[in-house]
């Protein structure tokens, strides 16, 4: 072994996937390498060029590029790239610049061959690398078209293949197989859209497994009641919409044709597979303790949610619609065991949930609202066993007893609607200090089971009458101002506005929560029918009632702190500690705690505005 | 770029010392080497010339390359020996270290302990090896039709013409590419204005792991003549990516 291969061995021997092999391949393949030097800014891979070796950075950083120009992957010291033409077609599929002055060392693509046919680990770990980059490039794709302001129209690639619903379904299988899809659309012949859809899936369940003729009319077995989309609406919207309806395919309509049709397979390319599968899985399982076993592919879907970079609105909403989906099993479940309900009822969920920002910690908070035929003395005991099943789940699945007792086994939050109205007319009318606490809880509310206008009836009362009651709106301002953002930071510390250092801070208490207490004032003020912070953000945006670019700013701010908090909890995830709120400084960038020290500071001007705009007179 | 008096070099051909500011006016490697040829007595060094050189308008990115270190007892041609030999062939875009050579070779002068202490090559290793006549052919194969690479080029130019007069009776000429030169072009000659030596200003390092380092290029071990021809090759393809040109003619770079 000569010395400079040495040093060339030395080198690669920590790096995947070269650290998989043994010790006289890697000397073997030290011998080999070539070199070369490439200024900061010139192409070293161009597209489709003839691409004879692996590259790996040696020294300096590249910038891999998407065909398009869009950033794909950087690579720095140990970084790789090249294989993907190497293992395919011998091309170059992503451009490469130096983004640095770069060393790079070549490996004939015929030892890297050899190698990734040879050891299982090498290819295991070069294919690794290549799924992180894949899962890179989604989310940069993601990125570039935007998931939260990218139409749904930009996904669908084909016009609906359409079949009356007179055929049989012989001929919609032979269209199918003409055209090469999976699903079809079925008219009538009056009405502009589709009245129903049928799928490979119905064909065989619903035909060849129940033994039907092939002569049955279409209109038999297909699926109605279908979901529409606007076309304009964004992709986002349509994956939460398939969470919570849990249907997979969902026809995309424009000026009131349909033209084309979204599948969970469009979607999967967007969006974490986990999250979808995991919603799907939880409506399979049959037991409480079946649904207990996906409490790990739960955390799973989230912490790949932050990998690959999605925004704290989308991992909220995943979350919850993840958590509203417990719910809705858990209740099935309870309704199999009791029997069917004896009078109407809708389970609420309350507080992040409805609001759609839930993240992985979290307790529950629910509540029952029942029909106003309720007979406490006759019906109370199916609710309070139906409560004690659902709220004995959800802490079995991971979202522990509301510690405030905030849940519907409590007598006082397992009530008629027009004792609800009651309730929320009170708290509007009467606000008092036991009643305000429960406001930032019950104020959002969300049914998810059962009749779910009862809880539409109560988000309309309490959107009418806030908005008129000035008192109560004071009232909640005050209360919004009761939980601050600390200063900053210095050291290693948390530095309060007093001067205090804290060890940590409490990313929930002391940022989100305010923040989300504060924007709820807002719209309620505004009469904002809407639940979410950030969508509530836009309709105060566009009421116009906050200085010029506050709504934008409390946005950033929102986003920025709930993205902390969350990689916290990720992170904690991912080394196998219990998720938590607090962040100590050590754990933060100087980025993170230069922008963390900005959503404080817009948390607090905003909090001194609201105080402003409610003084303490009026309450 | 003025042209020599040819009779005026040719006493440097074969005897003597190695006459560098002669060397490095000359412009037009391909004549000399064809005029080298024929003195030759010696066959291989007849070989050697006769494989020729680039032209002097050559651009650099076509200009075949040997990148070329010696670890040496000392900085004495006169007085010390060469106890190894590093060499890779390059071009502009490509260092084929694969192919790198490495000798050592035994000096007929005594190896001091200090030098044993720098390049890590021991009194016994050396006691082992072959004499540098041995090596010639090889070193000659490699070297012809390339021009040289090397960082710092009063060693392996110098050494090689002692070594060969010594053993041959004829010393060798060929061009090189010095890339410590290249970066005293950029730092030395610019750099040490008056002003700058009256406020004290330092001189940039021009060593090799110092010039590296401008380029982002990695640390080495330096001292191992095989490393050294990778850190010079390197360097080099460094420098014209930053300072030159693949267009820029080799007769710019060679002296």
């Amino acid at each position: 072994m000569q010395a400079e291969h040495l040093e060339v061995l030395d080198f690669l021997r920590p790096y995947p996937p070269f650290r998989e092999l043994p010790d006289e391949e890697l000397e073997r393949l030290a011998a080999v390498v070539e070199v070369g030097y490439f200024k900061h800014g010139s192409q070293i891979l161009e597209y489709n060029q003839h691409v004879k070796d692996l590259h790996v950075v040696r020294s300096g950083a590249v910038e891999v590029l998407t065909r398009t120009g869009e950033l794909h992957n950087r690579l720095s010291e140990g970084g790789f790239f090249g294989e993907g033409g190497l293992l395919r077609n011998g091309r170059v599929r992503y451009p490469v610049t130096a983004l640095e002055d770069s060393l790079i060392y070549f490996i004939p693509g015929k030892e890297f061959s050899r190698l990734y046919d040879e050891y299982e680990e090498f290819a295991d770990a070069v294919e690794i690398e290549d799924r992180e980059r894949l899962k890179r490039t989604v989310s940069r794709t993601r990125k570039a078209s935007d998931l939260m302001t990218a139409t749904i129209a930009s996904l669908v690639s084909r016009e609906p293949v359409t079949i009356s619903c007179n055929n049989t379904v012989r001929e919609a299988a032979e269209l199918m197989t003409a055209e090469d899809i999976s699903s079809l659309l079925v008219h009538n012949n009056n009405a502009d859209l589709p009245v129903g859809i049928i799928t490979d899936k119905d064909l065989r369940r619903r035909v060849l497994a129940v033994g039907l003729s092939d002569q049955t009319p279409v209109s038999d077995i297909m699926t109605e009641g279908l979901v529409f989309v606007e076309s304009h609406q964004r992709i986002f919207e349509a994956m939460l919409i398939m969470l919570r309806r849990n249907v997979r395919h969902l026809p995309v309509v424009n000026k009131k044709k349909t033209i084309g049709v979204l599948s969970i397979s469009d979607l999967v390319h967007y969006e974490s597979k986990s999250s979808l599968f995991v919603v799907s899985n939880i409506f399979k399982q049959n037991t409480v303790e079946e649904l207990v076993c996906l409490v790990d592919d739960v955390r799973g879907s989230f912490i790949r949610l932050v990998e690959e970079d999605a925004n704290s609105r989308m991992i909220g909403s995943a979350m919850a619609v993840i958590g509203r989906s417990f719910k809705q099993r858990l209740l099935e479940l309870a309704e199999e065991k009791l029997g069917p309900a004896p009078v109407p009822y809708c389970f609420l969920a309350l507080g992040s949930m409805a609001r759609g920002e839930q993240l992985i910690v979290t307790d529950q908070d629910n509540a029952l609202v029942l029909s106003d035929r309720f007979v406490p003395e006759l019906h109370d005991d199916y609710f309070r066993e139906l409560a004690q099943f659902v709220c004995d789940g959800l802490d079995a699945c991971g979202y522990p007893y509301c510690t405030g007792n905030i849940m519907a086994t409590n007598l006082q939050w397992r009530q008629p609607l027009a004792k609800w109205k009651k309730y929320f007319s009170d708290w509007i009318d009467n606000p008092c200090p036991e009643s305000l606490l429960h406001s930032s809880i019950f104020f959002d509310l969300e049914g998810v089971w059962g009749r779910t206008d009862y809880a539409d009836m109560l988000n309309d009362l309490i959107r009418k009458r806030a908005k008129r009651s000035k008192r109560f709106l004071a009232c909640m301002a005050r209360n919004a101002l009761n939980r601050t953002p600390p200063l900053g930071f210095f050291k290693s510390f948390v530095m309060e506005k007093d001067g205090k250092h804290n060890n940590s801070i409490n990313t929930k208490r002391r940022g989100t929560a305010p923040l989300a207490d504060l924007i709820r004032v807002h719209a309620l003020a505004v009469g904002s029918k809407r639940r979410n912070s950030f969508a509530r953000l836009e309709d105060i945006h566009e009421a116009n009632i906050l200085p010029k670019g506050r709504a934008a700013d409390l946005r950033d701010a929102l986003e920025f702190i709930s993205m902390v908090r969350i990689r916290h909890q990720a992170l904690a995830l991912q080394r196998g500690d219990e998720p938590n709120n607090n962040v100590a400084p050590d754990e933060l960038s100087d980025f993170e705690r230069n922008n963390l020290k900005d959503a404080f500071q817009i948390l607090s001007n905003s909090q001194k505005f609201l105080r402003f705009q409610y003084p303490m007179g009026l309450s | 770029m003025f042209y020599l008096d040819k009779d005026k070099v040719k006493p440097h051909v074969c005897e003597g010392e190695l006459d560098e500011e002669l060397l490095e006016s000359i412009n037009d490697w391909r004549g000399r080497y064809e005029e080298l040829e024929r003195k030759a007595r010696d066959p291989r060094l007849k070989r050697f010339y006769a494989a020729g050189i680039a032209s002097a308008e050559t651009p650099i990115r076509d200009v075949p390359l040997l990148s070329l270190d010696f670890e040496t007892t000392g900085l004495d041609p006169a007085r010390h020996g060469i106890v190894s030999v590093g060499c890779m062939p390059m071009t502009l875009s490509r260092i084929n270290h694969s192919v790198a050579k490495f000798w050592v070779t035994k000096p007929r002068r005594a190896l001091l302990d200090s030098s044993v202490v720098i390049h890590g090559i021991t009194h016994t290793q050396i006691e082992n090896a072959p004499d540098f006549n041995d090596i010639v052919d090889e070193l000659l194969e490699e070297m012809a039709g390339r021009v040289m690479v090397v960082h710092y080029r009063g060693i392996e130019r110098a050494f090689f013409h002692e070594a060969l007069k010594n053993r041959l009776g004829e010393g060798i000429e060929f061009p090189v590419i010095d890339t410590m030169e290249l970066e005293a072009r950029l730092h030395r000659y610019q750099s040490r204005s008056i002003w700058r030596r009256f406020r004290g200003v330092r001189p940039v390092s021009i060593r090799l792991a110092d010039s590296r380092k401008r380029y982002n290029l990695p640390w080495y071990r330096p001292h191992d003549a095989v490393i050294d021809a990778l850190s010079a090759a390197e360097l080099l393809q460094a420098q014209i990516a930053h300072h030159y040109s693949p267009e820029t003619p080799i007769h710019d770079l060679w002296v």
